[in-house]
Order: C-alpha cells, then sequence, then structure tokens
C-alpha cells in the first residue's frame, strides 16, 4: 500500500529569488528573464553599453543574486536606448528590453534612480498629461537647463534653427479635445498599477 | 484609392513637418488615402514605459481605441514615425498575449467610457504598406524623374524591423525594405551596414557624449560608402542625425556634411513634386548641393532670424583679467 505523501508548502522565497521574481512578474508577457545563461550578447550587441554601469549580462547576474539596491541602483536600465538589439539576439529571447523598463519603474519606487534620465522622462510625461501631446522644444529646453546648463551657448544656434528652419513653435501644442477623459483614464490607470 | 487611419504622432507636427508635408504629396499619387485619428494623444515615446507600465499602455491605448472607434471598416492604422509605430503594436501585441495587462488597460479605458479589443487593427509603418501592399510596380509607375547617380544610404533605425512583433519585415538586423523601394525611384544604394543602428534616441537629451557617439557611427559609415545623403523613416533619426551633426562635427573635431532626407522627400522628387512642397529647406545640413549633382534645385534653409556671424577676432587674444588684477594686488602689495 502507497503511504499518502504530505505536500509540504514551499517556503517564502528568500531575498534573492524574491528579486528575480518580482522583475519577472512585473514585466508584461512573459520575460523569460530567468532563462538567462550569462553569454553575454546583449552587452556585445548594446550602442550605448559603454555608458553603462554594468552590462545587461552583469545586471541579469546581480539580479539572480538578490542585490536590489545595487540593480536598482545602476544606470543600466536608464542608459538603455530601446533598439532592442539585445532582445533579438538573444538565443534565451528573454524580453531584455522589456526587462530594462521593469527596473526603471522599480528604481524610481525605491528612490535609487538616474536623476538625468529620470527627469527627462518626468518632465516629457508631465507636458504629455497636460496637453495630451508632445512638446519638443519646451522639453529639451528644460531639460538642457536643468542638467546641461553649461551646454547652453552651443545649443543656442541648434534653437534657432528648430524655430527658423524646421518651423517649430515655442508655444506649447493646444490640448486634445479629450484631455478629461484622457486624465480619468490615466488616473485609474495608476490606482491599476499599485494593485 | 484605399483608405488607412492614420496616426501621425507629435513630431509630424512640430520637429518633421517635412515629413508630413512629403508624407501628403506622395501618398495622394500612390493611392493611399489617409484618414487622421481624430482627438490623438501623445504615444509616450519611450519615456512612459520608464515612469509607470499600465498609465504607459492606456495612454497608446486611448488611440487604438479611438481607431477602432472612427476606424468604418478599415482595419489598416498607418504611422509614420518608427516610436510611435512599435508603441502602438507593442501596446497592441502585449494587450493580446498578456491577458492581465489586457484586462487592466481596458478596465483604464472604461473610465474614459472606450475599450480596445486587441488584434482588431493592423497596424503598420507608411513604408511597409508602400512597398507590400502599394508594391514597387505602381511605385515605378509613378516615377517620372529618376534618382539616377544619386547614391543614397538606406537608414531604416531599430524600431521599425526590431523586434517586430507582427512579422513585417525581411530581417530584424539587415532589413531591405527599403533599399529595394530606393533603387525603384532609380536612386544608388549603398552597402551600409549601419542601417538599422539606433540614432541615439533620447540620449542626446540625457547623456549627450554617447549620443554623439552614436550619431558619429552612423554618419561616418555613410561617409565611408560615399553616400550623398542619408534616407530616414522617422522624425527623431532625422532629428538626430541632421540637428546634431554640426554638435557631433564639434565635439569630434570631424567635417562630416550629410544631409539627412525623409525617404518621401526623395519619392516625391521621383514622382515630379517640386521641393518646395516637399518640406526641402527645413533641413540642418543642406540638402541643396547634393540635390543639386542630379540637378534638382532645393530652396535654401532659412535663416531668416538667426544672428548674424560673429566675426573671428583677429591678433593676440587679450590677457585674462584675472591675471592683471593678480599683478596689480601683488603691485599695491610691493607698494606698501
Amino acid at each position: 500500500m502507497i503511504e499518502a505523501v504530505t505536500v509540504v508548502d514551499p517556503p517564502t522565497p528568500v531575498e534573492e529569488i524574491a528579486l528575480l521574481r518580482e522583475v519577472s512578474l512585473r514585466t508584461p508577457g512573459e520575460s523569460r528573464v530567468e532563462m538567462c545563461i550569462q553569454c553575454g550578447t546583449c552587452g556585445g550587441s548594446c550602442p550605448s553599453g559603454s555608458a553603462m554601469d554594468h552590462t545587461p549580462r552583469a545586471l541579469f547576474a546581480m539580479l539572480r543574486a538578490g542585490m536590489r539596491e545595487e540593480v536598482l541602483k545602476s544606470n543600466t536600465p536608464w542608459m538603455c536606448v530601446s533598439c532592442y538589439y539585445c532582445t533579438v539576439r538573444c538565443p534565451q529571447d528573454i524580453h531584455i528590453t522589456d526587462v530594462m523598463y521593469t527596473l526603471k519603474n522599480m528604481s524610481l519606487e525605491a528612490k535609487l534612480y538616474n536623476p538625468t534620465a529620470a527627469d527627462f522622462s518626468k518632465t516629457f510625461i508631465g507636458m504629455v498629461e497636460t496637453f495630451g501631446r508632445g512638446f519638443e522644444i519646451g522639453l529639451a529646453g528644460l531639460q538642457n537647463v536643468r542638467h546641461f546648463i553649461t551646454r547652453l551657448p552651443n545649443l543656442a544656434p541648434m534653437a534657432i534653427g528648430f524655430l527658423t528652419k524646421k518651423g517649430m513653435s515655442p508655444i506649447p501644442p493646444k490640448r486634445i479635445k479629450g484631455m478629461n477623459q484622457l486624465k480619468s483614464i490615466l488616473k485609474r490607470a495608476k490606482e491599476l498599477e499599485i494593485v | 484609392m484605399s483608405d488607412y487611419i492614420y496616426y501621425p504622432g507629435c513630431s509630424m507636427d512640430s520637429s518633421a513637418k517635412a515629413y508630413q508635408e512629403s508624407v501628403e504629396a506622395v501618398c495622394g499619387p500612390l493611392g493611399i488615402g489617409l484618414k487622421e485619428i481624430d482627438d490623438w494623444n501623445c504615444c509616450g515615446a519611450t519615456e512612459y514605459f520608464s515612469l509607470d507600465l499600465i498609465p504607459a499602455y492606456s495612454l497608446i491605448a486611448r488611440n487604438l481605441a479611438l481607431a477602432e472607434e472612427q476606424a468604418n471598416g478599415n482595419k489598416n492604422l498607418i504611422a509614420t514615425c518608427s516610436a510611435c509605430y512599435l508603441n502602438l503594436v507593442k501596446a497592441d501585441h502585449y494587450m493580446h498575449t498578456d491577458k492581465v495587462l489586457g484586462s487592466k488597460v481596458n478596465e483604464a479605458l472604461a473610465a474614459g467610457s472606450m475599450h480596445y479589443t486587441p488584434g482588431k487593427l493592423a497596424i503598420r509603418h507608411l513604408l511597409d504598406v508602400v512597398v507590400n501592399e502599394i508594391g514597387l510596380d505602381k511605385v515605378k509607375e509613378r516615377v517620372v524623374k529618376p534618382l539616377t547617380g544619386l547614391r543614397v544610404a538606406p537608414y531604416i533605425g531599430c524600431m521599425l524591423p526590431r523586434p517586430d512583433y507582427t512579422a513585417r519585415y525581411s530581417d530584424t538586423e539587415y532589413p531591405n525594405e527599403l533599399d529595394d523601394l530606393l533603387r525603384a525611384l532609380g536612386a544608388e544604394v549603398i552597402y551600409f551596414p549601419l542601417k538599422s543602428h539606433c540614432c541615439g534616441g533620447h540620449m542626446t537629451q540625457i547623456g549627450p557624449d554617447t549620443a554623439f557617439e552614436m550619431i558619429r557611427r552612423i554618419i561616418s559609415a555613410a561617409d565611408q560608402f560615399n553616400a550623398d545623403v542619408i534616407a530616414a523613416v522617422c522624425p527623431m533619426c532625422q532629428m538626430n542625425l541632421d540637428a546634431f551633426q554640426g554638435q557631433m562635427n564639434s565635439h569630434f573635431k570631424t567635417k562630416y556634411n550629410i544631409p539627412i532626407l525623409y525617404f518621401t522627400q526623395l519619392m516625391g522628387i521621383a514622382f515630379g513634386e517640386t521641393p518646395e512642397n516637399l518640406g526641402f529647406g527645413s533641413e540642418f545640413v543642406s540638402a541643396r548641393e547634393a540635390m543639386g549633382r542630379i540637378g534638382v534645385e532645393t530652396p535654401e534653409p532659412t535663416t531668416q532670424g538667426a544672428p548674424p556671424k560673429r566675426v573671428k577676432p583677429t591678433g593676440l587674444p587679450m590677457p585674462p583679467p584675472l591675471i592683471e588684477e593678480h599683478q596689480s594686488t601683488d603691485q599695491s602689495k610691493e607698494a606698501s
């Protein structure tokens, strides 16, 4: 007679595994980040890799090791330009670019983000949430005044070119008609994000 | 004339007016009717994903919901900006494959009395529609002024062929759609190994030195293969390679001078349109000389309002004031 097997609940994941799980769960679709074989194809393909604190491969090793603070402090996700080279080349089909977005979200929550890059995203989206449309001149102006003040003299001829050659308007765009509708959608979306 | 729903995106009305003008000029002759989505909003580019997940997808999905509402039996949604295109495809793809994400986004849309059924629309980039749906034979029929002798670098950029959720391009790294189209226009298409490399995207605003290096790679490759012009399919690519070419040059002490044109501008020239109707003259690096080589006279870039060029000072530089002060204090010390 076969004895009944007692099923024991798995222990609560230790922090090391919890980090990897959290990243994977928060990435849309199946991120497959657990499948990394540390081959380094991602870093070798990355056009902005030279500006990164860690190559994506190293970052994924740190993820597995549960180095939460180091991972979320790394500028690597913020230097990602979303060109998807790593994503299409990864032999394990890991959605690397999407994982980078997840890590950016998490580093903002943990307040460990890269300020120059995060500020740009925030200013951009602040404008979209106000007008419903992007405002390129205003965005570039604000970003450079805040973070690259010494570059402003170099940028002046370009700014003039944008206004004259390209005929861009220095006035913010007109709000879309459905601005209130968009605001309620985004308000609800933000509530759903927390759940 | 078949109708397509059209999502222009913010740049088309701002930095990429030349793209918008030339798109309008070439779509008519090819029988592409563009019906702009009424009251569309920004797609969030690559920035909203960095901040929040559900709001980012909901922002894009409002456009998809509007398109579905206004589709009127049409299925095809055209975008002309690669980033907009990818965002629309990506939202549709993940709403379809990730049911949790899909239902959350629709729950958010419901707060604005909207809904989008994933998979309802076929999201395309204009290049893909021209090459794969209209066909190159139709394009060739329209060519009255072949671009014979113009050496063009086909720069498709990153977000069109990658990650290619809907498998529309011949390759994720070395796609040939743009090459084929330019060849149909009579242009001499150069071998361009960096055709799908990244232009730097938002890097010009967050890490300019990295951006300059990425721009340099593309420009120098085009220069190495003696390109007269680079053809772009995205407002971001055009802006980075064109408007930042000068700054990149001063950063590396180089003298590259390659005009960046939208593929639709080149199509327009081949179709016999006047350069004035195609937004020529709005580029930072003037296309006048390059286009002049094939007998097309494009307008001089507008310089109205630009400050007069500063005359370089001649003779020896003045001594910096700090030294003068220093000396005077020394003297005063000695005197005392």
